[in-house]
């Protein structure tokens, strides 16, 4: 077989590896969002950033709903870029932390470079999965000459009317559709 | 065969009560539910009660133009067939694999006045305009809005499921929902399509179900059922009803059911081929296996 293209993009169904990196994401998400909703405390004094408890709790939730998205939709593309967003507020909050008087700089600037580095696999993600979907706009094989009918698709129309519906898949005449309109031209061929 | 027959065929049936009620007949290649009997992709094959089962077809014409009387092809038939097409019905079709490009075709020869196409697969969009439908790409535009506006705001007489409960809709609050529901073990069909369907449909008109549905889901509007008088339609395809009457309109050329076939492979491809066909890889639409082939083309 001469394949087109070895890989698709279709959402949710295909296997390529923005696929694959798009549903570790989604995990990672949730697993990250679960350990800043259940302990804000110990995040935030390991990085110098105490009283900003609430903040890391907001986030946590926004990664477990981030995460959730990513592995339910159908189109992860979207909520990869959200990710991609909420990475920004991360790094801006967490950039707070590598400020000189903070006695856990070290540990801030660590976990800077970390959420950089989860943004840019976040970033490579995100732009697979949209250039993939892309290039699926575009017919991967056209069919336009497949009619499946041997004398065109004219003479095909109500070529079958010949057959008789079964009477357990009839519809009553009363239920008929057509009814109103065939009543309509008997009344018109009586006037 | 009649249904007190259909009964026993069934080696599976109390797993089939359990999980149906009743049991329903055996089937080949389906699954446990129906017996768990193996599918017939391999060289040799030992069919039991081969006089009910086979179709005698005439020499001389091309295995390919035959060989979907065995299942697809009449599928698509009875699902338009159960429709009761009339010459002014609107019939729309979700769903532009195997099943629903014979679905188009049949409802094309029983001489509906329009057939819309739903799917989001260019290459299948492609091949349905092809057969005379008009196509709708979900992706691209409202189903709802556009179904309307081809019937003059009054809906499809005729809807026709040809997908089945692994509905695949993009960014529609639904189907994120079904897929939340099945990531927790909640609900074990997507239907999307039957939602729009029961939706989009005029009144007393007809939803045929030639798809697939395997067991539990929710929030299906109903209340759009039974205030409208719909009438479902549905069921697994009685083959043996349609091959006749569907071998002479091959012999006759009124349809040439091969138009299908993209991809024609030796059998030992055949892992390899549902994988293609499974991610929807290569523009395939429906292989053939052919044992002993040695080189594999595309149709």
């Amino acid at each position: 077989m001469h394949s087109a293209v070895s890989k698709t993009a279709l959402r949710g169904q295909s296997r390529s590896g923005h696929d694959q990196l798009a549903r570790n994401l989604g995990y990672f998400s949730i697993a990250l969002g679960v350990a800043e909703l259940l302990a804000p405390r110990a995040l935030c004094n390991a990085i110098g950033l105490k009283g900003l408890e609430s903040v890391v709790r907001a986030y946590g939730a926004r990664e477990v709903a981030t995460g959730v998205a990513i592995l339910a939709s159908h189109d992860p593309a979207p909520w990869i870029w959200a990710r991609v967003a909420g990475d920004m507020a991360d790094i801006a909050t967490v950039a707070i932390g590598t400020q000189q008087h903070n006695s856990k700089r070290e540990n801030a600037t660590l976990a800077l470079a970390a959420v950089a580095a989860v943004t840019v696999v976040d970033v490579i993600c995100a732009g697979g999965l949209s250039a993939e979907k892309g290039d699926r706009k575009t017919a991967i094989a056209d069919y336009r000459d497949r009619s499946g009918f041997p004398q065109g698709v004219s003479a095909a129309k109500g070529a079958a009317r010949d057959f008789r519906v079964p009477d357990d898949m009839r519809v009553p005449e009363l239920l008929r559709a057509d009814r109103f309109e065939r009543r309509q031209g008997k009344a018109g061929s009586h006037s | 065969m009649a249904i007190f027959r259909c009964e026993t065929t069934n080696r599976n049936k109390q797993l089939a009560d359990k999980a149906f009620g009743h049991t329903t007949a055996g089937l080949f290649g389906y699954t446990h539910l129906t017996g768990g009997y193996p599918g017939g992709q391999a060289e040799y094959l030992r069919v039991p009660f081969a006089d009910a089962t086979h179709i005698k077809v005439p020499d001389g014409i091309p295995d390919e133009k035959l060989l979907f009387l065995s299942d697809i092809f009449p599928t698509g038939w009875q699902a338009a067939v159960q429709c009761d097409i009339q010459p002014t019905d609107t019939v729309a079709i979700w769903g532009c694999g195997p099943v629903g490009q014979m679905t188009i075709r049949s409802a094309v020869l029983l001489g509906a006045k329009q057939v819309i196409a739903i799917d989001r697969l260019p290459e299948r969009l492609s091949m349905a305009k092809a057969g005379g439908a008009i196509t709708i790409n979900f992706e691209d535009e409202s189903v709802v809005e556009r179904l309307n506006e081809l019937t003059g705001g009054k809906g499809p007489e005729k809807c026709i499921d040809a997908v089945g409960l692994e509905a695949h809709s993009t960014g529609s609050i639904d189907s994120m929902y079904d897929r939340a529901k099945q990531a927790m073990m909640l609900e074990t069909d997507r239907p999307h399509v039957l939602r729009e369907m029961m939706y989009v449909c005029r009144p007393a008109g007809i939803l045929s179900i030639p798809g697939v549905y395997g067991g539990l889901l929710d929030k299906l509007p109903l209340g759009a059922v039974m205030n409208k008088g719909l009438t479902i339609r549905t069921g697994q395809t009685h083959v043996n009803r349609w091959t006749d009457d569907l071998l002479n309109r091959v012999l006759e050329n009124q349809i040439d059911p091969s138009f299908v076939i993209t991809h024609t492979e030796p059998l030992e491809r055949g892992p390899e081929m549902y994988k293609t066909f499974r991610d929807k890889q290569d523009g395939c639409i429906k292989v053939v296996l052919k044992p002993g082939a040695n080189g594999a083309a595309h149709a």
